[in-house]
């Protein structure tokens, strides 16, 4: 097996012009992850800036309402710019900064992910350009404007399904078209070696201190950690210093849209098929002649045909259970969490909500699980009461 | 020594690219056919793809009429078959990794060497990703084309030492489309590729004009071709083959 592989998955599957900037970035990464000033310098950004560490909170009334564990919740909402993208952005800006780009281009799907790249550049001084699938464009105009405040620019991309795939697609073209002055800030725990590495490790701060709390809260480790996946980096950072405690279950949770057995889903793992697609080799929704296949879910920042390879990976060996979640029982939950806790939460995040509604009733109240709140609900709001029949306007 | 190798012994080869099913099979058989009558010595056949993230504009709205047209690597083999009754003129498979990988390599490689493919390029497997495939190409005698670029560097001597085939050199930095000029320092990467490979090279992406044919001819084995000829077929749909024909021929008498 080559470089950067999770079992049978990961590699890296990309154009030859790449190839030495990918190395590059590897042998950088691997430098400065050990060097002290830039360790000191992200912890300070995470600290004062992001505001790490997030809150694990007791979610009382759920835990009464559903009468079986005790449910906790990892904020990533209340992180800087409202998600567990910042994270990932920080550490890749400040790396991109060391290694002398003066410019980051990233993909977007809901626009956390831009938001929190245009962010980070605008606070490290570096130019930056965000790629958006048109659709998306017109679906999260607020956050097309809020990148623009910070000073990025935003391309509305017009191939294929106009979505997700699409922008990484389209940002992956810029990167061969410029590569010399120009770090791509990758979203998630995907594409080629070592962004799958890159990611998990940003974002594994999720599960150091989510471990560290509940054992200070609860005294013995959880039943579950419940998170969304698209990409899968909210979920990765949740699960990650959690892999090695095999009592704690590690469930992810994939957009279902309206249902696996329509073709309007994003269940990769449920629906999917071994593919080699964006970099890496992984699962994918695909048709019968390796097409990548049009996926859907109410959630933008789900709506993606594929899957980190480490998720594939812990998939295969059965370290993690992935499970369908729809769009019906997402909104749901999102509704279930403002009423009940008074939280709104990504859609994405109520995906891991929803599921966690289903088994935590059947754990005893001796066991706690912790859910992954990924990002708030701000966005979501016109949507929701779209999908409800109210339409509030533009 | 490969049909492919031989293709270079007459001179310099003009190597012409379009997206097999683009606007359909029939169109792309006789395309192939009238190519080869107008001096074109080898063919490179795209199989179309939903997500083909090393071209530009003009070839990924060719991959969305091919799709669109029905058009499956089955249906792809079929057409050559056809073609095969009537011509030999080299034909290479320009493909993203997935529709192979999902057909199966040894199935996939099995049926190229059955109907009479001569090689494969594979944009999204670099170097450190070929031995998966190669193992499977090399069985069934199939030729695979790397592609070197112009941030290749210290990269260069081991591509080129693997290449079967023809060595592609991109001629620039990003995406296959027609360029005005090609910047890169192309004499550097090609002295140091020549030192390492046993077969021809031939240059691609950024190509359209005969001035900028007759310059690469100067220097490298091969011309490639792709976008500029796409962009024809667009704009002429199933009656291409004669604008086509007389696009290839005025290329090729650019060659020195």
């Amino acid at each position: 097996m080559t470089t950067g592989r999770f079992g049978i998955h990961g590699g890296q599957y990309i154009p030859e012009t790449l190839m030495n900037e990918i190395k590059h970035l590897e042998k950088a990464y691997l430098h400065y992850k050990e060097v002290k000033d830039f360790k000191s310098e992200l912890a300070y950004l995470l600290n004062n800036y992001a505001g790490r560490p997030s809150l694990l909170y007791y979610a009382e009334k759920i835990s009464r309402d559903l009468g079986g564990a005790k449910v906790y919740f990892k904020r990533e909402d209340l992180n800087h710019t409202g998600s567990h993208k910042i994270n990932n952005v920080l550490g890749q800006v400040l790396l991109a900064k060391k290694m002398g780009k003066t410019r980051v281009i990233a993909e977007t799907g809901a626009g956390q992910h831009g938001v929190a790249c245009a962010t980070a550049a605008a606070l490290l001084g570096m130019e930056c350009e965000i790629f958006m699938g048109k659709e998306d464009t017109e679906r999260q105009k607020l956050n097309v404007y809020r990148m623009e405040l910070l000073g990025a620019k935003v391309n509305a991309v017009e191939s294929g399904t106009q979505t997700l795939k699409d922008a990484v697609s389209e940002t992956m073209r810029e990167w061969v078209s410029r590569v010399a002055d120009t770090h791509y800030v990758l979203g998630s725990v995907m594409g080629p070696h070592p962004f799958p590495m890159i990611v998990r490790d940003f974002q594994s701060v999720i599960s150091r201190e989510a471990k560290a709390q509940i054992l200070e809260k609860e005294g013995k480790l959880p039943a579950a950690v419940i998170a969304c996946v698209g990409g899968g980096s909210n979920a990765m950072g949740s699960f990650y210093h959690f892999i090695e405690d095999k009592s704690v279950k590690l469930i992810g949770c994939e957009a279902a849209g309206l249902g696996i057995e329509t073709d309007k889903h994003a269940a990769t793992i449920a629906k999917g098929a071994i593919g080699i697609f964006h970099g890496m080799k992984s699962y994918f929704c695909q048709n019968s002649e390796g097409q990548i296949a049009p996926v859907y879910s109410i959630s933008a920042g789900l709506d993606y045909p594929g899957i980190g390879p480490e998720h594939a990976h812990l998939h295969d060996i059965g370290r993690a259970e992935y499970v369908p979640v729809t769009d019906e029982e997402a909104v749901l939950a999102f509704e279930y969490l403002a009423r009940t806790e008074g939280i709104i939460a990504a859609i994405e995040s109520s995906h891991a909500v929803a599921y966690a509604k289903k088994i935590v009733p059947n754990l005893p109240k001796t066991e706690s699980v912790i859910i992954c709140l990924s990002g708030r609900g701000d966005k979501d709001v016109a949507s929701i009461a779209k999908y409800r029949g109210v339409n509030l306007h533009e | 020594m490969s049909k492919i190798q031989n293709a270079f012994k007459k001179g310099k080869a003009f190597i012409a690219f379009l997206t097999a099913g683009d606007p359909d099979l029939q169109t792309t058989e006789e395309l192939v056919f009238e190519m080869g009558k107008s001096g074109a010595d080898i063919v490179e056949l795209g199989i179309p793809f939903s997500d083909p993230i090393a071209e530009g504009p003009v070839i990924q709205e060719a991959d969305v009429r091919a799709l669109a047209s029905g058009t499956t690597p089955d249906k792809i083999f079929e057409m050559v078959e056809r073609i095969r009754e009537k011509s030999q003129i080299p034909l290479v498979f320009l493909t993203y990794i997935n529709p192979v990988l999902k057909y199966g390599y040894d199935a996939f490689f099995a049926k190229c060497n059955e109907v009479g493919i001569d090689g494969i390029i594979i944009p999204d497997l670099p170097y450190e990703e070929r031995k998966e495939v190669h193992e499977f190409s090399s069985k069934h005698g199939i030729d695979l084309i790397p592609l070197v670029a112009p941030t290749s560097e210290d990269r260069i001597k081991k591509i080129a030492a693997s290449a079967e085939g023809y060595l592609y050199v991109v001629s620039s930095l990003g995406v296959t489309g027609i360029r005005s000029e090609i910047k890169t320092d192309l004499d550097s990467i090609i002295s140091v590729a020549k030192e390492a490979a046993k077969v021809p090279l031939a240059v691609g992406f950024g190509i359209n004009t005969p001035e900028q044919a007759a310059k690469i001819s100067k220097i490298a084995d091969g011309v490639i071709v792709g976008s500029a000829i796409v962009k024809i077929i667009a704009q002429h749909g199933k009656i291409s083959a004669k604008p086509v024909s007389e696009y290839v021929k005025k290329m090729k008498e650019a060659m020195i």
